[in-house]
């Protein structure tokens, strides 16, 4: 009987049993259940331990989205059950397939349902309506159920409407081996109850009766004192019979082994993409409409010195890395705030810092890098960001604005919603010029109006999307500025990247030359060889992995160097570029 | 107690084991335990004899008191009790820290003592703290006298002992002697150049069942003996609800049944150990 058992439903909780927060150590068949309710209502049945060493999840913490282990804290998300943090290793990302066994749950008639391998649906109750009936309280029975279901066809109770009374007929409507139906009438009063019998062990269970009707108030705790008592009654009979029958040994789940990839300890991760800082999430917010602005503090010391400009890497909690401009004033050395824009065609990394990332989470994140620096010998400084880009010039307007020196800090958004950091802006004066809801080609009027009139001494940084920076500097080369004096910071490289042609690489001050195949990048083919070199971004934006050439010529693929440098031959972004000649002697 | 499957480890029935703190020891009544599934009567012959009987065969079994503890024997001893070399120090107390029972394999409670990971969640506010979470790489290794050692283990520990007065880094050295036996080494807080060291003697009462022994030797500058053993019931105290807590008792050899991490180096270690030693009590064996 019990081996069909696996396939049904049966209750394992009862509705009022996860209240907020709350984690309910359930069982059926032998198999133990952590249960809870997420904050959004969704109720996850989880097999009841920690991947990681067993240790049950039913004394976990239910923070309203995970699951967290008592033991070492690891934590699996709602509905999933993936684990995606493991405090030990911040800076690494848990192993997707690192995922808890899952079990269905349905919600109804005030009651919790599973099933090992369910098949079907939950029971029907013809004339039960949600709302419209009472769940009374669980009563756990040490015995087989079916011996209880036996026992449940000859129960005994007053219909709700003669509660007091004492000579209802109690008919049986329907029965099986987990559940029974009864009628009780008396006079013009009748009750239809349901009992199902939980298989908790091959000699554990628990009865969960449902009756028809709601009741409320004093008729309400009547009648769930009617039912305990005569329950309870049925209980000591029934366990009475138990005890003088040898009990049947104790069902055994099988737990499932873990993947073969995840028995084995993983190797310490060796990308050249270093997050040796660890901080937590002091404050998330939102910034402005569809950015998230994070505050990050060290969890021990002192955070590095950063400039103007400069971005970390943040390597977030599934595996992706991404960089981030840090917009802090000057002298801000407390935190590093951060503005990350939900980007529509999220390849995880935005979703991941709007979704999974809260307040409290610790981070890894790189030492600040900075390949944007601002100069402050400017006569005057224009500053050109479009949306998400004014992260960046932020930090560098409040470096001028703190110096007394003149800029102006052009801001092109959709409305004023989408102004980011106003606290920080705010604090520039008129210096600021939002520009909001324009088209493209008044935005190409306005940078034509704003570049014009070039004169010695001016700085122009930009930084926004692709399509915006491309017109900025065809309008700014057009109005005679010239290259040494336009600066600017892609989000990433939108070029094709045409990694085709093999070549030699010969690394001067190591001695070693390096044959970089067709589908290999330099970088990747120096740290093969044991030349450590910084990266950041990898795609060609972010100018960490310059190296300079001495010698070939360079086939440059990477959005970082402007015309004059590219034409000049000397430098190359080794994440992405390669050479057309056959040989390049790099000074490394 | 049920009745429970008795051992057939050589390595662990003819070895020492601890079966009672003398402390707890009443020269009028008999004390009774169980070692290896084997039920046991300890009975005090005068002040200072102490007679270990089986209760199933009525035969008495080897035994002999060092460091404060009744240690019995249930085969021929083929090796003696673990020697711990600063029990000879005079500037040290040598406490024991009180016999704690514990449902859980004695081998799981082996490897909860080799663990760093859990400071911070659940000594929370002693031995860790979140968010200092992180467990750096150590180094494990198989000795020449087949003793596991992990060094280099460092962890951040706001009140690392009784006598400690702020938070520091603590350095840690991991012992594992015998397959119920494993010793921790600490940087005292005092004296930073010298290790305290408690070693935990894991009874294996049965399976699913032990009883932690530890035995602390810890330099006497700035610390009474109350004040150690308090720290360490408070420490073990918060230990025993988890190991309570952990599915199934027994621990797994299977290297599939758990997912370990690479802050578990020294526990993967173990259990291979644990399986080329061919230690069955209290595993579940790896599935072939």
């Amino acid at each position: 009987m019990l081996d069909t058992a696996k396939t049904r439903w049966h209750p394992i909780a009862a509705s009022y049993d996860l209240p907020f927060r709350h984690v309910f150590h359930g069982q059926l068949l032998g198999r133990e259940f952590a249960v809870w309710r997420a904050d959004d209502g969704y109720i996850n049945v989880w097999e009841n331990r920690c991947l990681h060493r067993g240790v049950r999840l039913s004394i976990g913490i239910n923070d309203g989205r995970e699951l967290k282990c008592q033991y070492h804290g690891w934590r699996y998300s709602n509905r999933t059950a993936g684990c995606t943090y493991i405090p030990a290793h911040p800076a690494d990302a848990p192993a997707r397939t690192i995922t808890n066994r899952t079990f269905a749950a349905v919600e109804r008639y005030g009651l919790v349902w599973s099933a090992e391998e369910p098949q079907g649906e939950v029971p029907e109750l013809p004339g039960f309506a949600e709302g419209e009936l009472l769940t009374l309280r669980g009563i756990a029975v040490n015995a087989p159920a079916d011996a209880v279901a036996a026992r449940l066809r000859s129960y005994r109770f007053q219909p709700t409407g003669q509660i007091d009374g004492s000579d209802a007929k109690v008919t049986v409507e329907a029965a099986n081996d987990f559940s029974v139906a009864l009628r009780a009438v008396e006079g013009s009063s009748t009750t239809l109850a349901v009992f199902f019998v939980q298989p908790v062990d091959s000699n554990r269970s628990v009865i969960r009766g449902v009756l028809e009707g709601r009741a409320e108030g004093a008729v309400r705790m009547a009648v769930l004192h009617h039912h305990n008592d005569r329950l309870s009654k049925l209980r000591d009979v029934v366990e009475r019979e138990a005890v003088a029958r040898p009990a049947p040994a104790p069902l055994e789940p099988v737990i499932e082994r873990v993947s073969p990839e995840l028995a084995e300890m993983p190797e310490e991760t060796k990308h050249g993409r270093k997050a040796t800082i660890r901080v937590e999430v002091a404050r998330k917010w939102q910034a402005a409409d569809g950015i998230a602005g994070f505050e990050l503090r060290p969890i021990r010391g002192l955070l590095p010195t950063f400039q103007p400009g400069a971005h970390i890497d943040v390597h977030m909690p599934n595996g992706l890395i991404r960089q981030y401009s840090i917009t802090n004033g000057p002298g801000e050395s407390e935190s590093y705030v951060i503005g990350v824009k939900l980007e529509k065609e999220s390849k995880g990394g935005s979703i991941c810092m709007h979704e999974t990332l809260r307040q409290g989470d610790v981070l890894a994140i790189s030492e600040p890098r900075n390949n944007f620096p601002l100069r402050r010998d400017a006569v005057k400084t224009i500053f050109i960001a479009g949306g998400i880009g004014i992260t960046p010039l932020i930090a560098m307007a409040q470096a001028l604005h703190n110096q007394n020196l003149a800029f102006d800090l052009h801001y092109f958004a959709q409305n004023e919603a989408q102004l980011a950091f106003p606290e920080k802006t705010s604090g520039l004066g008129g210096a600021l010029k939002p520009h909001l809801g324009l088209t493209p080609e008044a935005t190409g009027a306005k940078l034509r109006e704003i570049l014009a009139n070039y004169q010695p001494g001016r700085h122009l940084y930009l930084c926004g999307p692709g399509p915006m920076l491309e017109a900025a500097r065809n309008v700014a080369t057009e109005a005679g500025w010239p290259e040494a004096a336009v600066h600017f910071e892609y989000f990433k490289n939108t070029n094709k990247i045409d990694d085709s042609s093999s070549f030699e690489v010969a690394l001067a001050r190591s001695c070693v030359t390096l044959k970089v195949p067709a589908g290999r990048t330099i970088l990747d083919v120096m740290r093969e060889a044991g030349v450590d070199m910084p990266s950041s971004c990898e795609q060609g934006a972010c100018g960490t992995c310059l190296a300079t050439v001495i010698e070939g010529e360079p086939d440059h693929q990477d959005v970082y160097l402007n015309d004059a440098e590219r034409k000049s031959g000397t430098k190359i972004m080794t994440c992405v570029s390669r050479a057309k000649s056959a040989r390049l002697v790099l000074d490394l | 107690m049920s009745k429970a499957a008795l051992c057939s480890d050589r390595v662990l029935l003819n070895d020492w084991h601890v079966v009672a703190d003398l402390t707890n020891l009443s020269s009028d009544e008999p004390f009774h335990t169980r070692l290896l599934g084997a039920d046991l009567t300890i009975h005090s012959r005068g002040r200072y004899d102490k007679e270990v009987v089986r209760n199933d065969t009525g035969t008495l079994v080897k035994s002999t008191k060092r460091y404060g503890f009744l240690w019995a024997c249930l085969g021929k001893p083929e090796r003696d009790i673990v020697f711990v070399p600063e029990a000879e120090e005079g500037d040290r107390h040598l406490v024991t820290g009180g016999s704690i029972a514990v449902r859980v394999s004695g081998l799981r409670a082996v490897e909860n003592f080799l663990d760093m990971g859990h400071f911070p969640f659940v000594h929370t506010g002693w031995l860790g703290d979140e968010p200092h979470t992180e467990v750096a790489p150590y180094k494990v290794e198989l000795t020449a006298a087949d003793e596991l050692v992990a060094t280099e283990c460092q962890f951040y520990q706001p009140v690392a002992s009784p006598t400690a007065k702020e938070g520091f880094i603590v350095d840690y050295v991991y012992k594992v002697i015998r397959p119920y036996t494993v010793a921790l080494y600490k940087s005292n807080p005092v004296q930073k150049h010298r290790l305290d060291v408690i070693t935990l003697f894991v009874q294996p009462v049965d399976e699913d069942n032990c009883v932690a022994h530890p035995f602390l030797c810890y330099l006497k500058e700035g610390i009474d003996e109350a004040g150690i053993r308090s720290f360490m019931q408070l420490i073990f105290a918060q230990d025993k609800p988890i190991l309570e807590n952990q599915v199934p008792k027994r621990l797994p050899l299977d290297p599939r049944a758990e997912t370990p991490i690479r802050a578990d180096a020294v526990a993967v270690l173990y259990r291979r150990w644990l399986r080329d030693k061919s230690v069955t009590y209290g595993a579940i064996p790896a599935r072939m």
